[in-house]
């Protein structure tokens, strides 16, 4: 097997709710290897969101471990939590989020701001990424000129932009007719042959085939599935 | 960094025109306010202190009302007031007004005056052309006499003036000196020209008290050395006037310009004061319409602020791209505002005719002003943004 990127183990993660606690993941375990397409497929209220929060930095575990790149992610301040998710992260958004007064490029030039890449070769990456993901064509153009497939795809080259070691995907398909879905879901595969490890959490078994792996989630607890539909 | 941040607050300032510049309005009222108030009151003052200054600082000037037994400073009072320490002389004042005879060509309500050698040393640029009178003068009541321009061509149209001779009240007198018209005049023959329209000539002040039928003097001037010791030098000459008058009270009346100076200086600091308190409350309006504004701003762009996040921005990065905001803007106000500022004050100097000048204190001040507003008024909100916890921030979408 190849190079762990990811363990979890006995993750928990509870919030306050009133005067009781709410537990929204019950001790979850994870291993995730280098250059796996794994999806976490779950209904919405069993703790998909949590779970992605998590894995993406964006928030930390009430207690269990969890190693990031051979890094322990469970105490971390807020501003290290920025650095490991600008280094370590591409998330990709069900509504892709782009910035509506920024051009494609400024938009994947953006998480290179934020990891102190240079102007000169921001642009260059940042161009590359974007014929990457087939849009040479449309980097001057702003988000609502573009179709949302193509939207997608611009938010997908700014995940790789920094070249992270996961690309979190969240529902990418969920704003997408279902052939821009296909056709985006396709990019995720070549983008997984190509060595790049993701981890897409959706609610759809039809997407979640994509995946190499699939992990199904369930108030609050992960079970490994019958691993390769595809 | 820095130059990312400042590249996207600006952006976003420039996203927004319309909504910035009704931001900006309250700093651009206030700080045109600070500035223009404060040049124009600062252009007055000093526009009549070099007008009071022209006049004569360093001097005193007594009216002697005198009492009922003595009417006036005799010869011995004033040879007292010479005697004080740090005076550096008495020039006495007196004026009436007579007509000018010259070869039967009479002019009449001429201003006479009676000066003595100290107005010449003391007083720069009384005569264009001859010679000042002396002491000799005053001891001997010579019968010499300056006369203006305006009188010499009353009498002289076309000829020098310069020796010859003219008669006033009966009693020939010399031209020796032809008055300078730009001299400046003292205070005195200020207040007293309300009636001179036909001339001037200056005779010596012993000659004059001959010629009014008078043996005492009703106005001096006196000549400070060192203004330092302007307090101590006047309780002197207040206690010579004292003895002279009998410490009778009301009897003379001391006029110093430069304490009159001191109290507008006084007054000049009270106004900018009150102006600028004034001015500091429409700058915390402003101020407090920039919070607001960049409260919304923060509130509009939660989404944004939590996808910077997640793209690995750090709360001070975040934090630091609202303050710039902020500050651009109350800076943005207080460079218009200084512009309309300087703009209002030069309208205003040429309208009231006082030199324009600018005043960079008050630049310094309502521009420091802004800056300062920018940083106290945007760090609640920018501190908020960069506390947004991400995923609030995102889901709120």
């Amino acid at each position: 097997m190849s190079e762990t990127i990811l363990d979890m183990k006995d993750i928990v993660k509870s919030y306050r709710m009133g005067d009781e606690d709410q537990v929204v993941l019950k001790g979850v375990n994870l291993v995730v290897h280098k250059g796996e397409f794994i999806s976490i497929l779950g209904p919405s209220g069993s703790g998909k969101s949590t779970m992605m929060n998590i894995i993406g930095c964006l928030d930390t575990p009430t207690s269990g471990t969890y190693l990031l790149g051979g890094r322990n992610i469970t105490d971390q301040s807020q501003k290290q939590l920025a650095r490991i998710r600008s280094k370590e992260i591409g998330f990709i958004f069900q509504s892709f989020q782009l910035l509506p007064r920024l051009s494609a490029r400024e938009n994947v030039e953006l998480p290179l701001i934020y990891a102190h890449v240079p102007p000169q070769e921001r642009k260059i990456r940042a161009e590359e990424m974007l014929k990457k993901v087939g849009l040479e064509e449309k980097m001057n153009h702003r988000p609502n000129q573009l179709s949302g497939g193509q939207q997608q795809r611009v938010a997908i080259a700014r995940a790789l932009a920094n070249n992270p070691t996961i690309l979190l995907a969240d529902e990418p398909t969920g704003a997408l007719d279902q052939k821009t879905g296909k056709q985006v879901m396709n990019l995720f595969k070549e983008l997984n042959q190509e060595g790049n490890t993701i981890i897409m959490i959706t609610h759809d078994i039809n997407i979640a085939k994509y995946a190499n792996r699939i992990v199904n989630i369930l108030d609050g607890n992960l079970f490994e599935g019958d691993v390769n539909y595809a | 960094m820095l130059r990312e941040n400042i590249r996207m607050s600006w952006q976003n300032i420039l996203n927004n025109k319309m909504r910035s510049f009704l931001t900006i309005l309250g700093i651009v009222i206030g700080v045109t306010a600070i500035i223009a108030l404060i040049s124009i009151v600062q252009g007055v003052i000093d526009e009549s202190n070099k007008q009071f200054v022209g006049m004569g600082t360093g001097r005193v000037t007594v009216q002697a009302f005198g009492t009922p037994l003595k009417q006036g400073l005799s010869f011995n009072d004033i040879e007292s007031l010479s005697q004080i320490e740090n005076v550096t002389g008495v020039s006495p004042n007196l004026s009436f007004n007579s007509s000018v005879v010259k070869d039967g060509n009479v002019v009449e309500d001429v201003v006479i005056e009676g000066k003595n050698e100290v107005y010449f040393k003391t007083t720069e640029d009384v005569i264009s052309r001859g010679r000042v009178f002396n002491i000799l003068d005053m001891e001997s009541k010579n019968k010499v006499v300056m006369i203006d321009t305006e009188l010499s061509e009353s009498l002289f149209f076309g000829r020098d003036p310069m020796g010859e001779n003219i008669i006033i009240n009966g009693t020939s007198y010399s031209i020796v000196g032809i008055l300078n018209d730009e001299s400046s005049d003292d205070i005195m023959s200020m207040i007293d020209s309300s009636s001179a329209p036909n001339g001037k000539v200056i005779i010596p002040y012993t000659t004059a008290m001959t010629m009014a039928g008078i043996g005492n003097i009703f106005t001096i001037e006196i000549i400070i050395d060192d203004t330092n010791f302007m307090d101590q030098t006047i309780d002197k000459i207040e206690s010579v006037l004292n003895q002279a008058f009998n410490f009778k009270e009301d009897s003379y009346n001391l006029i110093n310009l430069d304490s009159l100076l001191d109290m507008m200086e006084t007054l000049q600091g009270m106004m900018t004061a009150m102006l600028t308190g004034i001015a500091a409350i429409s700058l915390l309006v402003g101020g407090i319409g920039i919070m607001n504004m960049m409260l919304v701003s923060v509130t509009e762009r939660t989404t944004e602020i939590g996808l910077r996040k997640a793209l690995g921005a750090e709360p001070g990065s975040i934090q630091i791209q609202f303050l710039l905001e902020s500050i651009f803007l109350s800076l943005l106000g207080g460079i218009i505002g200084a512009i309309l500022g300087l703009s209002i004050t030069y309208i205003a100097s040429d309208i009231i005719g006082i030199p324009f000048k600018i005043n960079y204190t008050a630049i310094f001040l309502g521009v420091g002003f802004s800056a300062a507003i920018g940083i106290i008024f945007g760090w609640a909100p920018a501190r908020k943004a960069s506390m947004l916890n991400p995923i609030d921030a995102l889901r709120s979408v």
